[in-house]
């Protein structure tokens, strides 16, 4: 990359900077003041709303194989998916997710 | 209140969190190899996780500044990408919007998707929890990741590009987060937010600026709040 020492340490300080204050906006600001229920029956579904957004463009167009899909990924995410949502255990699905990419790359290439 | 009590529940923060040790580490050491070998050097790869402290934003950022972004993009995109940290603070406010102001700064700090999950599980099973025992579960549901991404991170830089491809360490970050999704979604509205998140997010990928992942995240925000509303007048089971 061609940037300058000032240029990455300002990308780097700015980015720092911004994101603190976008954790710190509510905990910071709003305190310990009432949010009304409208605001918390959003809240609820921050997670289930944001996570599986960020990840499926990874799952469908993964960058390690140049964006083209690949079964043995998608099959990884979908045994990882299953298996969370059934035994209700992280650790339980991040290994089987772990062990059914390294299956399927073994035996689809 | 005893402290032994508090630091029971230290403990049980650090046991919760823990297992997210397995993907942190690999994804820390991940962001060390890709960031010096997109040419940073080791201060300010460092830099980056020491200061922003956001895996996905870090490499977000790291992705555009290999293509020879302007500034402006690169930090606009990041920002975007940790926009879904505004609602994970805003979540945490009935819990923790009590504590001390450098408390809260602390932990604004190091808000993490991971701690964030492992506590707003904890706190929604559990409203009995005082105050000082929130703060102690977070502080052990951190315990475990802030160290280790930074330590990680280091390490990585270091060895650089001796992890063999096979490892397919690309795919931990959508592991992880799979893996913290699948026991989130306990009821109809929960699901249904998340098929919206996935379907929109890909329908609108070709936005710049992760833009999609925005417009999909608040579709599905307000898609669980309405079946709620709907199939669970009386609140959820």
């Amino acid at each position: 990359m061609n940037y300058s020492d000032i240029t990455v340490w300002t990308i780097i300080l700015v980015l720092g900077v911004g994101t603190f204050l976008i954790r710190f906006s509510f905990l910071g600001l709003i305190g310990e003041r009432k949010l009304p229920d409208w605001v918390l029956r959003h809240l609820r579904y921050t997670p289930v709303a944001v996570i599986p957004g960020l990840i499926a463009p990874l799952v469908a167009w993964p960058d390690a194989t140049g964006g083209s899909p690949d079964p043995a990924r998608m099959i990884a995410a979908a045994v990882t998916a299953l298996v969370g949502y059934l035994t209700r255990n992280v650790l339980a699905a991040v290994l089987s997710g772990m062990a059914s990419l390294y299956a399927g790359l073994a035996l689809i290439g | 209140m005893p402290d032994s009590n508090l630091k029971s529940i230290y403990f049980s923060g650090l046991r919760a969190s823990a297992p997210f040790l397995l993907v942190v580490a690999p994804f820390a050491i991940l962001f060390g190899v890709v960031a010096m070998e997109a040419g940073l050097d080791l201060a300010q790869t460092m830099g980056f996780t020491v200061v922003v402290v956001a895996g996905a934003a870090q490499f977000t950022a790291l992705q555009l500044m290999s293509d020879e972004a302007p500034a402006i993009v690169v930090l606009v995109s990041a920002l975007a990408v940790n926009l879904r940290m505004a609602m994970y603070s805003a979540s945490m406010v009935p819990y923790l919007g009590a504590a001390p102001l450098w408390q809260r700064a602390l932990i604004s700090y190091s808000l993490f998707d991971q701690n964030y999950a492992a506590c707003i599980a904890r706190y929604e099973l559990d409203r009995q929890m005082t105050l000082p025992q929130r703060v102690a579960f977070y502080l052990g549901a951190t315990t475990p990741l802030l160290p280790v991404w930074i330590g990680f991170t280091l390490l990585g830089a270091l060895i650089g590009r001796q992890i063999p491809p096979a490892l397919a360490l690309d795919f931990a970050l959508p592991i992880t987060f799979i893996a913290l999704v699948g026991p989130a979604l306990r009821t109809v509205a929960h699901v249904a937010a998340a098929f919206v998140s996935v379907a929109l997010s890909l329908a609108f990928a070709g936005l710049p600026f992760n833009l999609g992942l925005i417009v999909a995240a608040v579709a599905a925000l307000a898609t669980g709040a309405e079946v709620e509303r709907r199939f669970y007048p009386r609140g959820l089971p």
